[in-house]
């Protein structure tokens, strides 16, 4: 690894941490300005149990000191416990409900990442035909389709009127992650389908194409062992995004299908004022956020020996 | 079997690979045709819908609706509740002895109840849990149903801090006396509610000091109770899982094997399980999804009178509302049955007072219906006579509400009576669950939707958050006279007789005033698969988990 590609990861990772500093203290502002708190109920709470709370919970203390002591327990690794669950960590929470969203997550990047590439890889070697117009259509209709529209459409057709899946749940019932995963993956398929089009289409225009083309090659190997390589560049890009969305955009799908997902959670702390889960939760985002754009960026410098070179 | 109706049979151009993917996954998702009701039912084991990821099991310190559906299996009371009347029926005591003064309870303990873990339930057990509920620190909001105990409110102010002023003795390790400031009708409803529960001292001890909320003595594997059913699994977001109970005093009548808890926090989500028979019993039943089931389905949907009160808070604080005259005519241009019959449709019932009627054999004074009935004539003289003729000069007028579609659904329709019948103008406001609550609390509003679940049967659940000082209260009016009807006539009341006579003083007297616009009296609805037997609704819609049993039902023609 030079010299060069190691700076670039500690200027990243320096940027990082001042980064999520920032997230957590505009979260802990935004939080506490949101009216209602964590222990509001319509039924009043009286006034012992409320002085009884804040003072066991901090909430008593200057907010400014709150904050304080917040980040020195989570640099140790601590983010306190749950307001909303007693005798639950908020670290134990996230490792609760990650192996669901990373699962759900992983199993639509795979199908999206066959599904899209497969398709564009198809379109683009018909340009202006049938082939092409129709995957393209309905890729454009799958960027569109929001996932509550789609997820209840395929509950109802592939659950409900005949009951060939499971309309909910994970890991439960054989065949359950089935209709989740498909409810994740159209829209992040659909795009990287129009991605790889677009990429393969420029890619096949280049003179290297046309000197493999003349030495004989076939239009498929063309396309598998030349194009795609180049072609698939804007794919990687996006993929650092992709990830963090399909993992902190999956509680549409989580609430769904009943998964028990941290995107479920993230939902559930926002309406309960549950304030350690809340940050916890979006510090834990931020990191992975961050991390999926560093990744890919170092995955286009292996791709692309142009990029390698401008550092 | 299903499966195989997918047949692909053009396996061509772009849509090839789409379509061997799905194939594939298909395949590997085919689950054999067997729903999860019907390996339930042969197996014993219940799958109930419950709304929600319960906060705690602490029965002393959850204190949602949900959670006290499982502590129910959980756990039992002193006293339990017949599933049907809701009449006290033996439970933990075996029988018990009121003195002639109403105010000295004595139970008997059944000698053979035993906790999960084999060891005997003690009187001494329950005066422990009870010491512990009146801990401030444990943060229990229910803390408030052992204040009829003598000297309970005064300790839990921290007046005296000595427990053993408070009205409960252990007489022996099998009986328990506890005695009341007043004779409190009520009282043996109360036992069954969960911050009375015993609890296992040496079990929660184990796990930490007796009265910290962070304890993780209510986890699986830690706790220990002394119900039908013992806590057998909790995987959080995902299901609670209660198995029998072999040490339970009635364990031979307990026919369900395990309860499956499901949060369901989103009711369409859950009417879709429930359809692909995911579920035995769903907790709520979507508005839109009523007149399927009541036409299509009528077997499966089960409505019945629950103990509510869906009403609107006038703040008589604001200038314009506070005039009652307004605040009647608001109330009397508003077409409660056309509200009930053509918005709600699930049964409820037009409310023209605050508490349900027939609530222990209580009903609101005779006179309120006529009172509050729609009645736009009325109305408008009401409002001309308050200095708005043809609604002129008054509003428009904010109705505030939590987000959510029902509740915009009747502030619609209200709205649209109002500008008919009165020519006022009153613009709709939604807030998040907890910023509405802040705004209300704050008294920033000018009217706001509320309501009130009875936590027992009886009238004076309903009438005390009207007291002046009861943070409940919310809109500013007071009545000296309501008060003194409530705290000093009716704990003097010495027979039901009189004691309906004096609420129904103060709920008059709460009726002139009008610090509410009464609007409907709530329905429970639920979806409930023909297999589940025992299953009966009653007013505070608790059902009673040891008496329901699971028997596979001929499946139903569908026409």
């Amino acid at each position: 690894m030079s010299w060069a590609l190691l700076q670039l990861i500690a200027r990243r990772l320096a940027t990082a941490a001042v980064l999520l500093v920032v997230v957590a203290a505009g979260t802990f502002a935004l939080i506490h300005a949101a009216p209602g708190g964590p222990f509001s109920a319509d039924r009043a709470v009286s006034a012992e149990v409320e002085t009884a709370l804040a003072a066991q919970y901090r909430l008593d203390q200057p907010p400014l000191l709150q904050f304080a002591s917040y980040l020195g327990n989570a640099l140790r690794g601590e983010f306190g416990p749950s307001f909303k669950y007693p005798g639950r960590e908020v670290s134990e929470l996230i490792a609760a409900g990650l192996p669901a969203t990373l699962e759900l997550a992983l199993y639509a990047l795979l199908l999206a990442l066959v599904v899209g590439i497969s398709v564009g890889a198809l379109a683009a070697s018909r340009p202006g035909t049938l082939r092409d117009r129709l995957p393209m259509g309905a890729a454009l209709v799958g960027i569109c389709l929001p996932a509550f529209v789609l997820g209840p459409l395929l509950v109802l057709v592939f659950g409900v009127y005949n009951e060939w899946l499971p309309v909910s749940g994970w890991g439960e019932l054989a065949g359950d992650k089935l209709l989740p995963t498909v409810t994740l993956a159209a829209g992040y398929a659909a795009y990287i389908a129009r991605l790889t089009r677009a990429g393969l289409r420029e890619q096949l225009r280049q003179p290297y194409i046309v000197t493999a083309r003349a030495k004989g090659l076939g239009g498929a190997a063309v396309i598998l062992k030349h194009a795609l390589r180049g072609a698939l560049l804007p794919v990687v890009a996006y993929l650092g995004p992709a990830c963090a969305g399909l993992i902190a955009g999956s509680f549409v799908v989580e609430t769904i299908f009943q998964i028990p997902g941290i995107g479920r959670f993230y939902i559930q702390a926002a309406f309960n004022r549950d304030y350690t889960l809340i940050l916890g939760l979006t510090l834990f985002f931020a990191t992975l956020i961050t991390l999926f754009n560093l990744l890919a960026d170092l995955l286009a410098l292996w791709l692309d020996p142009r990029q390698r070179e401008a550092l | 079997m299903a499966c195989k109706m997918l047949s692909i049979r053009k396996l061509n151009s772009s849509g090839a690979l789409c379509c061997a993917l799905l194939a594939a996954l298909l395949v590997a998702g085919c689950s054999g045709g067997e729903r999860r009701v019907d390996s339930g039912t042969a197996a014993g084991v219940l799958h109930w819908g419950n709304a929600s990821e319960p906060a705690s099991l602490d029965p002393q310190i959850a204190n949602g609706v949900p959670e006290q559906k499982i502590l129910s299996a959980l756990w039992e009371g002193l006293v339990g509740k017949h599933p049907v009347t809701l009449e006290p029926i033996p439970a933990g005591a075996s029988h018990w002895q009121i003195s002639d003064d109403r105010r000295t309870y004595r139970f008997h303990l059944r000698s053979d109840a035993r906790w999960s873990n084999g060891e005997p339930v003690t009187a001494e057990d329950y005066r422990w849990a009870w010491w512990r509920a009146l801990q401030p620190e444990l943060g229990n909001s229910f803390a408030t149903m052992l204040f009829p105990i003598v000297n309970a409110q005064a300790y839990w102010r921290g007046e005296i801090d000595d427990f053993s002023q408070v009205g409960v003795r252990v007489v022996d390790p099998l009986t328990l006396e506890v005695e009341l400031s007043h004779p409190t009708g009520y009282f043996l409803q109360l036992l069954d509610m969960p911050t009375l529960y015993p609890l296992h001292r040496a079990s929660i001890e184990r796990h930490g000091a007796a009265t910290a909320r962070a304890s993780r003595w209510s986890y699986p594997g830690n706790l220990v109770s002394n119900g039908p059913f013992q806590l057998a699994e909790w995987q959080i977001n995902r299901r609670i899982v209660v198995a029998k109970n072999p040490h339970y005093w009635d364990a031979a009548a307990v026919a369900l094997n395990q309860i499956i808890f499901y949060p369901t926090e989103n009711t369409t989500t859950e009417e879709r399980m429930f359809r692909a028979g995911q579920l035995h019993y769903s907790y709520d039943v979507p508005v839109n999804k009523m007149a399927y089931y009541a036409s299509q389905r009528p077997a499966e949907l089960v409505v019945a009178p629950y103990l509510g009160s869906y009403f609107y808070r006038f703040n008589t604080r604001r200038p314009e509302l506070a005039d009652p005259r307004v605040r009647r005519a608001l109330a009397r241009a508003i077409d409660r049955r056309q509200l009930t019959e053509q918005v709600l449709r699930a049964g409820q019932l037009p409310a023209y007072a605050m508490t349900p009627p027939n609530t222990a054999g209580y009903y609101p004074p005779a006179s309120a219906e006529a009172q509050l009935s729609f009645d736009p004539a009325a109305a408008r003289a009401l409002l001309a006579e308050a200095g708005y003729p043809d609604g002129a000069g008054l509003g428009p007028i904010e109705i505030l509400y939590n987000t959510q579609d029902e509740h915009r659904k009747v502030a619609v329709a209200i709205q649209q009576m109002w500008k008919q019948h009165l020519n006022v103008d009153a613009t709709l406001q939604n807030q998040e669950w907890k910023v509405y609550l802040d705004t209300e609390r704050r008294g920033d509003y000018q009217i706001t939707r509320a309501s009130w679940i009875g936590d027992y049967v009886d009238a004076r659940n309903f009438l005390e958050i009207w007291l002046c000082d009861s943070d409940n209260n919310r809109t500013g009016w007071c009545d000296p006279q309501f008060d003194q009807l409530l705290l000093e006539q009716l704990p003097a009341a010495t027979s039901q007789a009189e004691r309906h006579r004096l609420l129904q003083s103060a709920e008059q007297r709460l009726l002139d005033g009008l610090p509410l616009l009464p609007i409907y009296t709530y329905t429970s609805k639920h979806l409930v698969h023909p297999d589940l037997n025992g299953y009966t609704a009653n007013l505070l819609n608790q059902p009673l988990f040891k008496q329901l049993s699971l028997v596979r039902q001929p499946p139903a023609l569908t026409p």
